[in-house]
């Protein structure tokens, strides 16, 4: 960890408030993220763990503070939200495929459209991609043809495709089967092997004690506490934190 | 003098005078459908828009619109317009008269279609660093479009018989010639019955066409966009009939 602190960090959020009308969804959120750092957020229902990871590639608007990723300022210019967007990848609790596309035209619209990509050239980066998450004989088929837990691999790769440096989950297991919640948190896993620089909302805590370098613990807007997943476990800080452990273990 | 004389029916059918209305009537229905739509689509961009004066207007439009008979609509431009000096042709008057009225149905079809692509199939698109212009083409048209298919088939099958109006200000489409007929031979049942034959078969090819459309742009048969589709509020935009 400590030579990665002197690079410019992954994401950076200082003081980050988000309100909605009168409600505070984000309060004085602080947080550093190092490449290559893998990081867990939790807490309870409402505490605002999609709002801070959608602040992020400014899917939702932070009111107020100052974020960064990768050292682009997110200050509402067309401009950097444009860099920050294709410097992350998103994967979303219900999948958003695009319902009337193909997995395969799923995973080259953005090549093709935001980078000027050939049909070719998308088309032998998305068989990548769809490979790795171990479904390339789905590629003709269409999202609803799929189980969720396809779609979920078959989204990963979309967002593989365009090359991100950062990875953002939120819940992305939460809509799934059972059975099939092993197959994306694998695939997840590979990616976090890899060395990919990952957020991610879930309630997976043995994939957290597994995968994450760090856990994030938020409440009422907060980021409550913050700990290596050993610890966290073993010793929360907060009486909040361990009552949710406490109803999350069993 | 027997009842009803079907060889008459028969021979109305064929006559060359009322295939000519039969004519007008599908040019006034196709003519109102492009510039409706037209003139729809930007109603429910104007609706949509975050400006509250624009999006007023067009409520206001629509309210308007959809809230009086296209009977005085139609009316009130032929023989009221005038008295301010403003002053069409008869055909003019009723392409004008059936815009604007189709405009404002079809800008509610266009707006619930758009507003039933959920937020999710947005983000995923600005997630993917998409521009907004890909984002509606690709993305959001396409899906809508499919919502909006069966509310704007019924719409149009609605128009179809609302041309019918058009012949109270003097057009002569089906239902006028109807009429002339009528008038010169009296044989009402039986010309009544060849003008109806002939609205029960453009309706009807309308209705295969729209089955067609629906089966073609429905292809992907995405099980959770048919979930999206029967929760949709779209087809409220298409109930309400003409009068
Ligand atoms: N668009 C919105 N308008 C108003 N309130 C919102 C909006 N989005 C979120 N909120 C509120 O902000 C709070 C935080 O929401 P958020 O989705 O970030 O919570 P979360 O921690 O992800 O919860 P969950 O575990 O249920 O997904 C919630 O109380 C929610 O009701
Ligand atoms: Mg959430």
């Amino acid at each position: 960890m400590q030579p990665q602190l002197r690079e410019v960090p992954a994401v950076r959020m200082e003081a980050v408030y988000k309100h909605y009308g009168d409600f505070t969804a984000l309060n004085e959120v602080d947080l550093k993220v190092a490449k290559g750092e893998k990081i867990v957020v939790c807490g309870p229902s409402g505490s605002g763990k999609s709002t801070l990871i959608r602040c992020i590639n400014h899917i939702e608007k932070h009111d107020e503070g100052l974020i960064y990723v990768n050292g682009v300022e997110l200050d509402h210019q067309r401009k950097n939200i444009d860099a920050v967007r294709r410097d992350t990848g998103m994967v979303f609790q219900s999948f958003n495929l695009f319902p009337h596309m193909t997995v395969l035209e799923n995973c080259t619209l953005a090549p093709m459209t935001a980078n000027g990509m050939s049909e070719a050239e998308a088309r032998d980066l998305a068989m990548h991609f769809l490979t790795k998450v171990r479904i390339p004989d789905q590629a003709e088929k269409f999202p609803g043809q799929l189980s969720g837990g396809q779609q979920q691999r078959v989204a990963i790769a979309r967002a593989l495709c365009m090359r991100p440096k950062i990875m953002l989950f939120d819940e992305p297991t939460s809509a799934l089967d059972p059975e099939m919640v092993k197959e994306v948190l694998e695939t997840m896993k590979k990616l976090a092997e890899e060395g990919m620089t990952m957020l991610c909302v879930t309630h997976e805590m043995g994939f957290a004690r597994e995968v994450a370098d760090r856990i994030v613990f938020m409440n009422e807007g907060r980021v409550v506490e913050q700990a290596a997943p050993e610890e966290f476990f073993k010793h929360p800080k907060s009486e909040r934190a361990r009552t949710f452990l406490d109803q999350i273990i069993h | 003098m027997s009842l009803f004389s079907p060889t008459a029916a028969v021979s109305y059918f064929f006559n060359y005078f009322l295939m000519k209305g039969v004519l007008v009537t599908i040019g006034l229905t196709v003519a109102a459908v492009v510039g409706g739509l037209i003139l729809g689509m930007g109603i429910a961009l104007l609706r949509m828009s975050s400006n509250p004066v624009l999006a007023g207007a067009a409520r206001f439009y629509i309210w308007f619109f959809r809230g009086t008979p296209l009977l005085i609509q139609l009316v009130v431009i032929y023989s009221g317009l005038p008295q301010l000096g403003i002053k069409f042709s008869v055909i003019t008057c009723a392409l004008v008269g059936l815009i604007l009225n189709e405009a404002a149905y079809l800008a509610e079809i266009v707006r619930s279609g758009f507003m039933a692509v959920s937020a999710g199939q947005r983000e995923a698109a600005w997630a993917l660093s998409l521009s907004p212009w890909v984002t509606f083409r690709r993305v959001t048209l396409p899906q809508a479009f499919r919502l909006m298919i069966p509310p704007l088939g019924n719409s149009i099958n609605s128009l179809l018989k609302a041309t019918s109006l058009a012949s109270v200000i003097s057009v002569e489409e089906l239902m006028r010639r109807s009429d002339m007929l009528m008038q010169e031979h009296f044989q009402i049942l039986e010309v009544y019955a060849a003008a109806t034959a002939y609205y029960l078969i453009l309706t009807s090819v309308w209705d295969a066409v729209q089955r067609r459309l629906e089966k073609h742009f429905g292809r992907s048969s995405a099980a959770k966009t048919r979930r999206v589709a029967a929760s949709a509020p779209v087809a409220q935009a298409s109930a309400g009939a003409r009068a």
